[in-house]
């Protein structure tokens, strides 16, 4: 599903490269946390993967997509295979929980009739039913970030990016963030999720990938969040 | 759906950036009047030259008693030298047109009527106006085959161009005209500055919901469109206003003063008004709509 080959990514401004040889293969439907302290490249990693950035040498492929390859009016259409979620939410804060949501399909073409079928849907499978004409000030952050997903995920991706979902949040409010991911993940969507938090990591005993400086230090199937803290 | 979304998306946008939309209409309104103002010089002028040039003759002057050009020693014109010019005019058909023969007494009675009421008028004679051949040419700018055939001949003072005195006149326009459309030109240029800044403000106003549309996929012009549309409804809206400057300005400007003021010239007519009002538009969205879309191409990448 996204494979990358010896992949390095050099920012023009900066003398280290962000990404260094990365080789590194998931599957189809793995939960891979992707691990490392701020400026491991975590984030360039991600970028990547959402084709945002394009890398200095080396291959990415992304559902079935060569991204050197990738022309860039075909961009769209392969971003639409991929939802994302943020540590910040970015939701739009003058739209409701359910325009918020149906923003994702209006603006990719979708029909009015598909969107008012799936929306729903998609909000009840984040447990935010009665609430879809709230504001997203009107809401907590955990309720937020269901919102964020249910965007994400309203689509029906076969990938999943969640770049620290919770970052923001509260250890309770995290559980149930992990638990609706991890939910989402048992539909067979890859997910992959940069984090700082430890205790989830240690917890959901999924693959780890650990990046340090640029480079992949350790990808451990089961694993937990390491030793650096 | 898809219409009515950008739709929507375009009226928040005008909305919001309320002062920058207002700011880029009036822009456009004067920098596509002025355009619009150049046009219509332009277009003046050329109606001034079709009026004149159709008017404009050769003269040949014949020699009276009082004539000293060289041409002239052996006295006045005689009766044979007359008949020969005439004959030798007639042959130069097609390009001679059309020729007159003014005798002195009929310059003089023109002279009279022109000059009316200036002292001038009292002081001349019928002696002191020549008789004179009034040719006109098929094609006015072949007057140097009138003046090599004619000049200097026995019987003739002098032969004169009348539309070199208009083209001293009319250089003077042409001076006219590129000024205006210097100026038009660097009205248009502080548009585009402009247009590309207010794409830049939008750009950055809107950017929370440009970067979701950039994340779940949405195309560039689905993005784009949008901020297209907003920059080309501001061009549309200022080139109306322009429109309405020009067809004001004909109205009362020209109808209403300049044509009733100066009656011995031809002013432009309302096909030429109207003719200016879609250039006008077109210049105007194409203008917004280009400069929009490159600076997008720069705040908006995918």
């Amino acid at each position: 599903m996204i494979r990358f080959e010896d992949v390095t990514k050099q920012y023009p401004s900066q003398t280290r490269p962000a990404l260094e040889s990365i080789t590194v293969e998931i599957e189809k439907g793995e939960f891979v946390f992707l691990v490392g302290a701020s400026g491991s490249g975590k984030s360039t990693f991600l970028r990547l993967v959402l084709r945002e950035e394009r890398a200095g040498s080396g291959q990415i492929h992304v559902a079935g997509k060569d991204l050197s390859r990738l022309s860039h009016w075909k961009i769209p259409a392969f971003r639409r295979q991929i939802g994302t979620v943020f540590q910040d939410f970015r939701l739009l804060p003058n739209k409701t929980v359910r325009q918020n949501v149906a923003f994702a399909l209006e603006v990719i073409g979708k029909p009015r009739s598909q969107v008012d079928r799936v929306v729903p849907e998609v909000l009840d499978l984040v447990q935010l039913d009665g609430k879809y004409d709230r504001m997203p000030d009107e809401l907590s952050g955990g309720e937020q970030q269901r919102v964020a997903i249910a965007r994400a995920f309203v689509n029906r991706p076969m990938i999943l990016i969640a770049d620290e979902p919770t970052g923001n949040l509260d250890p309770t409010t995290s559980v149930g963030i992990m638990k609706l991911l991890d939910r989402i993940n048992r539909t067979g969507t890859t997910v992959v999720m940069a984090t700082h938090d430890a205790a989830i990591v240690d917890q959901m005993r999924k693959r780890v990938i650990e990046l340090e400086g640029g480079k992949l230090v350790r990808d451990q199937s089961r694993g937990v969040y390491g030793y650096a803290r | 759906m898809r219409a009515r979304l950008i739709l929507s998306e375009v009226a928040i946008g005008l909305r919001r950036n309320l002062t920058m939309t207002v700011a880029l209409v009036i822009t456009f309104a004067v920098s596509l009047s002025l355009f619009g103002m150049a046009l219509m010089v332009r277009a003046q002028v050329d109606t001034m030259k079709d009026y004149w040039y159709d008017k404009v003759q050769v003269s040949i002057f014949l020699c009276g008693k009082s004539s000293d050009s060289a041409s002239c020693a052996g006295g006045a014109v005689t009766q044979a030298q007359r008949d020969q010019i005439r004959t030798d005019l007639e042959s130069l058909r097609p390009l001679v047109e059309q020729v007159y023969y003014e005798t002195s007494a009929q310059a003089y009675q023109r002279f009279q009527e022109q000059f009316k009421d200036s002292p001038i008028a009292a002081n001349a004679s019928p002696d002191a106006l020549p008789e004179s051949f009034r040719v006109k040419l098929s094609d006015p700018t072949q007057y140097a085959v009138i003046a090599t055939a004619f000049a200097g001949r026995p019987g003739v003072d002098s032969v004169v161009d009348q539309r070199q005195l208009l083209d001293r006149f009319f250089s003077v326009l042409g001076g006219l005209q590129l000024g205006a459309l210097v100026i038009a030109i660097v009205m248009i240029f502080v548009t585009a500055l402009l247009i590309a800044n207010t794409m830049r403000v939008a750009a950055f106003s809107r950017r929370r919901e440009t970067s979701i549309m950039r994340l779940v996929g949405a195309s560039d012009f689905y993005i784009q469109m949008p901020f297209l549309l907003e920059a080309a409804i501001g061009a549309a809206i200022g080139a109306g206003i322009a429109g309405l400057a020009m067809v004001a300005f004909k109205r009362w400007v020209i109808d209403g003063f300049l044509a009733p003021t100066f009656q011995f010239t031809a002013f432009i007519g309302w096909e030429t008004v109207v003719g200016i009002l879609p250039v006008l538009l077109l210049t105007g969205v194409v203008l917004a709509m280009v400069t929009a879309l490159i600076t997008l191409r720069k705040y908006l990448r995918v």
